[in-house]
């Protein structure tokens, strides 16, 4: 697999990353090493398997359909890196 | 104070009044200020844990029977794990300042029964990384040796148990990473099955791996931490219904067992000779003990890893995602609008090798590339799983090394993210299936170190796995 610049660079703006060119090179070379790693799968016939999706083995765990284990508001304001009282304060999202 | 492994030793020299919880506190306090330079506790409670020392002291003394079975267990936490009111980063900038708003299940669990935490320690950057170098408080050192790593992602847990700065610890263990350090540093690590215990309260890695595991002096410890943590919780609806076994109880063990291991692990090119040689040893003993001991095939090794890559980076990039600057967190000062307040928080925020597993697992799950990686894996987890379920038809349990070394220097694997990938290879295998596993030390290397060996069983043997463990260790 040939990781190139354009497939980093939509990757990262996929992840809403933005990385300084020294990490550029360093994970544009990491990861090209990592999914050379990573074809070794390619050698087993998996044609007729079925994906493994869930390990938990529980099915369908349900609870009554009430309110609890909520947050008071100061509580989950707490650990805002900018609020206003009863807010999350964001930067402006619309430019007039 | 002479040191302790067990928590029945304590409870018994708090009995004779040798010792109370408060000198207890303060012996550990003074260990943990005595070993400071290993870079272990990256917040100690020690006004609090004094304070409830003494209140515990005090109830005690009013009527024995009122503490919980956990009175005089002194206990460190990964910096993953919520305890309300307390910070908790997974040593990243990304959390700095984060204040638990509430415990997590397991730690809610352990405090009910009169633990007390003694402090928060060191790991990997969001559990990723096999040598605690991924750190924003930068490497701890093993105790045995500071050049060296202590493994991870949990190596300050397994050091605060080494150096006896505790009696126990809490990790989590998404791919080794209570186990492998464990072994690097010659203690006790217990990973249980998937499920085992609930997850709520765990800064999420990878959720259809991690599980939260213990680091101890003694498989009594493990065994008795277990139980109380363990069961089902309304707050997670993956942790087992099933009911959970008193295995502190049920450690004695007389049967004679089948054990499996892998002509391919054992002869593994990149297993050091010494690890070998000691693994080999104990196979001997473990017959002479009565017990069969047979090599099996198992073809697929050397696909966990690769597999087990393209999972976990996966799960991370979306697990990942809620960090956005928005709500919690770091929120950079550099952003001007709202997108640059995700992008640029995030890569302010994220180390280099939480960025190199959100890119790795953005691109597995792109459009695309989807099938050709991520469902390719997880057809490699099911025949992973299927193989090994077959194995647990004959055998009891699985042996295998717990590392394919003892611990490196550090700095050594911090420039080559594959090669520390597939030291892995060991302990991987337990997550992808999601069965319990422990490592017990082996002794030592002739380089000094320690060196460790681990057990699997499979999915709910958690009390043979640990009575058989106590047994032979």
């Amino acid at each position: 697999m040939n990781v190139d610049e354009a497939l980093i660079s939509k990757l990262e703006k996929l992840a809403r990353l933005q990385l300084s060119e020294e990490e550029k090179t360093r994970i544009t070379s990491d990861l090209s090493n990592i999914l050379d790693m990573v074809a070794k799968m390619e050698e087993l016939d998996t044609s007729k398997v079925e994906p493994l999706v869930y390990i938990s083995e529980e099915v369908n765990v349900l609870r009554e359909d009430v309110v609890q284990n909520q947050l008071d508001k100061a509580t989950a304001l707490k650990n805002a890196p900018e609020e206003d009282i009863d807010y999350f304060k964001v930067p402006k999202v619309i430019d007039l | 104070m002479p040191k302790h492994n067990t928590l029945k030793s304590i409870q018994a020299a708090i009995q004779n009044g040798e010792t109370n919880g408060v000198s207890l506190v303060d012996y550990y306090l003074s260990k943990i200020e005595e070993t400071k330079e290993l870079n272990v506790y990256v917040e100690v409670f020690a006004a609090e844990a004094k304070e409830r020392a003494k209140v515990l002291d005090q109830k005690y003394k009013k009527d024995p029977t009122t503490v919980g079975r956990l009175y005089g267990m002194i206990l460190s936490i990964k910096d993953v794990l919520c305890y309300e009111g307390h910070e908790v980063t997974a040593a990243s900038k990304i959390l700095e300042g984060f204040i638990a708003p509430y415990s997590a299940t397991a730690i809610q669990r352990l405090l009910d029964e009169d633990v007390i935490i003694i402090g928060r320690v060191n790991c990997d950057q969001f559990a990723m990384g096999s040598t605690n170098e991924n750190s924003n408080y930068g490497p701890t050192r093993n105790a045995a040796d500071p050049t060296k790593v202590p493994g991870g992602s949990s190596g300050a847990s397994a050091v605060s148990v080494q150096a006896d700065t505790c009696l126990a610890s809490l990790g989590s263990d998404t791919g080794g990473s209570v186990r492998q350090p464990a072994s690097f540093c010659g203690i006790i690590g217990m990973k249980p099955t998937y499920g085992r215990i609930s997850r709520y309260g765990l800064l999420a890695y990878a959720s259809s791996f991690d599980q939260i595991g213990i680091l101890s002096n003694s498989v009594e410890d493990a065994a008795l931490l277990l139980e109380i943590m363990a069961g089902a919780d309304e707050f997670d609806s993956t942790a087992s219904q099933s009911p959970v076994k008193a295995y502190s109880k049920q450690l004695s063990f007389d049967k004679k067992v089948k054990i499996a291991y892998f002509d391919t692990a054992l002869n593994h090119p990149n297993l050091d000779a010494g690890v070998k040689e000691e693994t080999f040893t104990f196979i001997s003993k473990l017959k002479e003990m009565g017990h069969t001991v047979e090599a099996v095939d198992f073809e697929y090794l050397d696909y966990i890893i690769p597999a087990y890559y393209v999972l976990t980076t996966a799960e991370a990039s979306s697990n990942l995602s809620r960090f956005d600057g928005i709500r919690y967190g770091y929120r950079s000062p550099n952003a001007t609008n709202f997108l640059e307040t995700y992008t640029k928080s995030r890569t302010e925020g994220f180390s280099e090798e939480v960025k190199r597993r959100i890119m790795l697992g953005t691109f597995v799950l792109s459009s695309g590339y989807y099938d050709a990686y991520y469902t390719k894996a997880q057809k490699v987890r099911r025949l992973i799983a299927e193989k090994t379920k077959e194995i647990f038809s004959t055998y009891d349990f699985i042996l295998m090394p717990t590392a394919p070394s003892t611990a490196w220097d550090i700095g050594t694997m911090s420039n080559d993210p594959v090669q520390m990938y597939l030291a892995d290879i060991y302990t991987v295998q337990a997550n992808m299936v999601g069965i319990p596993a422990i490592a017990i030390p082996l002794g030592k290397h002739e380089n000094g170190m320690p060196i460790g060996v681990q057990l699997m069983a499979d999915k709910w043997k958690e009390a043979e796995l640990l009575s058989f463990a106590q047994k032979i260790s």
